[in-house]
């Protein structure tokens, strides 16, 4: 081995190491403003127009044979479904009826004491066009987008709870991160004592955890945990879990609590997005630092309540 | 009579742009394919794999350069962070462009092999990436589908050369 490079009259611009440490020191700049900034979203949303007719052209082999299947769906198979709903819908009248009642009574009560209703916003159906192909999240993209009016942040939900909330929304698709996404948070209340605390995603595969509540607080395996509402995102009152075990360890701070979701989190195809909830109250005006001997006052008066 | 695969000592011609380039697009639609359950967890990475096979037969169309611009609109189609992919594909052309020289002598299972090497490296890079950005642990699972694109190697290597082998007929020698 004498001359492995090329002669020089042959031009072969930089040589690949300097050309690999230059991109990879080019990606790992981008990965980091990326995770600690989020500076690039318009280059994703750029390069997202330019690849979605693609992503929908390839959605189209699966979505004619699953229509062509359904048009030759059996007449029995029909029958059988529509009995089942047709009972499902008989089961449900009474507490169709009563909840009617009930929402009637509760308005008129709300108006009483005159708190406004949370929750007035419009929501669109969408259909979920694919799961996502990154093993270290779960998201789903869903059908349509910011041309739909769908934005960021906004809930998802299926027909039994909560989905997950939209993080990102193109032109005319949207992508939605999961419950059980390692990342998501969604803060709960106990539907049977009201306590709340917030429900954490693990990854794939895992248990959702209910967090930060003390091994001594009335929690039982079988409790429904619906929104809290708390965080001006998620409507207040949706399904969202089922508490599967609840394990006390009296050395440790918080009871470690698994639940796993009521919606069909990894199955749907149809969900919801639910529009902007009303707007919240203003937040209450952080007391001014100028007057310093009022804040032990506050932090006292919160503990005592 | 023609061997089944390109014998090392058979001089390929080499391949046009648009076939390179057309290639690249059917990788990129085949990662795109909408699939789930088992299928999702096997399925292997396509560009991956082409960018590694034009890296090695033709240096001079792809490098670098592309692998990484290809890389970026893996990340933005998959929704992963933006550079994992990018960073991925550039390192893996440049590790093929460091043995192109040596891997076309083994046969198609030998090279599947160095091939195997190489796609769990920039597997276990995405894997470092996403660890430090956080990510949780994901099963053995994970490491599947550079496996299986070790597999799919041989055959796509035999569907890839074909358009650059030589014809030769039997009447003239």
């Amino acid at each position: 081995m004498l001359h492995t490079d090329p002669p020089p009259f042959f031009h072969r611009g930089p040589s690949p190491l300097a050309r690999l440490s230059f991109f990879a020191l080019l990606s790992i700049a981008l990965l980091f403003a990326d995770t600690r900034f989020r500076y690039l979203e318009g280059i994703r949303h750029g390069v997202n127009t330019v690849i979605a007719p693609l992503q929908r052209a390839v959605q189209w082999p699966g979505e004619t044979a699953g229509f062509i299947a359904s048009y030759f769906a059996s007449k029995h198979a029909l029958s059988a479904e529509n009995d089942s709903l047709k009972s499902l819908l008989l089961a449900q009248g009474p507490t169709v009826q009563g909840a009617i009642n009930v929402q009637t009574e509760n308005a008129k009560l709300k108006a009483l004491l005159a708190v406004h209703s949370r929750y007035a916003g419009a929501a669109i159906a969408v259909e979920v066009l694919f799961s996502g192909r990154d093993p270290f999240s779960q998201k789903v993209f869903v059908g349509k987008g910011t041309d739909d009016g769908i934005k960021p942040g906004e809930a998802v939900i299926d027909e039994l709870g909560v989905v997950g909330q939209v993080t990102r929304a193109f032109a005319s698709m949207s992508e939605v991160t999961l419950l059980t996404d390692k990342d998501h948070a969604v803060p709960v209340k106990n539907a049977r004592t009201g306590v709340r605390s917030v429900l954490y995603g693990t990854g794939t595969g895992r248990p959702l955890e209910l967090r930060f509540i003390p091994p001594s607080a009335d929690v039982q395996p079988g409790d429904q945990l619906l929104t809290s509402g708390l965080d001006g995102i998620y409507p207040a009152g949706l399904a969202v879990a089922r508490i599967d075990a609840v394990e006390r360890d009296t050395g440790q701070i918080f009871a470690h609590i698994t639940c796993s979701p009521l919606a069909g989190v990894d199955r749907s195809e149809q969900l919801l997005v639910l529009g902007e909830s009303a707007a919240l109250p203003a937040r209450p005006d952080e007391p001014s630092g100028a007057d310093p001997a009022r804040k032990p006052a506050r932090v006292k008066a919160r503990r005592g309540g | 009579m023609p061997s089944f695969a390109a014998r090392p000592e058979e001089i390929l011609k080499p391949a046009r742009p648009w076939f390179v380039a057309l290639t690249m697009l059917f990788g990129f639609i085949g990662n795109l394919l909408p699939v789930a359950g088992y299928a999702a967890t096997f399925k292997p990475d396509f560009l991956a794999l082409l960018i590694l096979y034009w890296c090695i037969q033709e240096p001079r169309m792809m490098g670098v350069g592309i692998a990484w611009f290809a890389g970026l609109f893996m990340d933005v189609a998959d929704a992963t962070l933006f550079g994992q992919h990018a960073l991925a594909y550039a390192v893996l052309a440049y590790s093929a462009d460091y043995f192109r020289r040596r891997v076309l002598r083994f046969t198609l299972w030998h090279q599947a092999a160095q091939v195997a090497v190489l796609l769990l490296f920039c597997a276990s890079l995405v894997l470092l990436v996403r660890v430090v950005a956080g990510a949780p642990l994901p099963g053995w699972t994970y490491f599947a589908s550079p496996l299986v694109g070790a597999l799919v190697w041989p055959l796509l290597s035999v569907l890839l050369q074909r358009p650059q082998r030589p014809v030769r007929s039997s009447a003239q020698r």
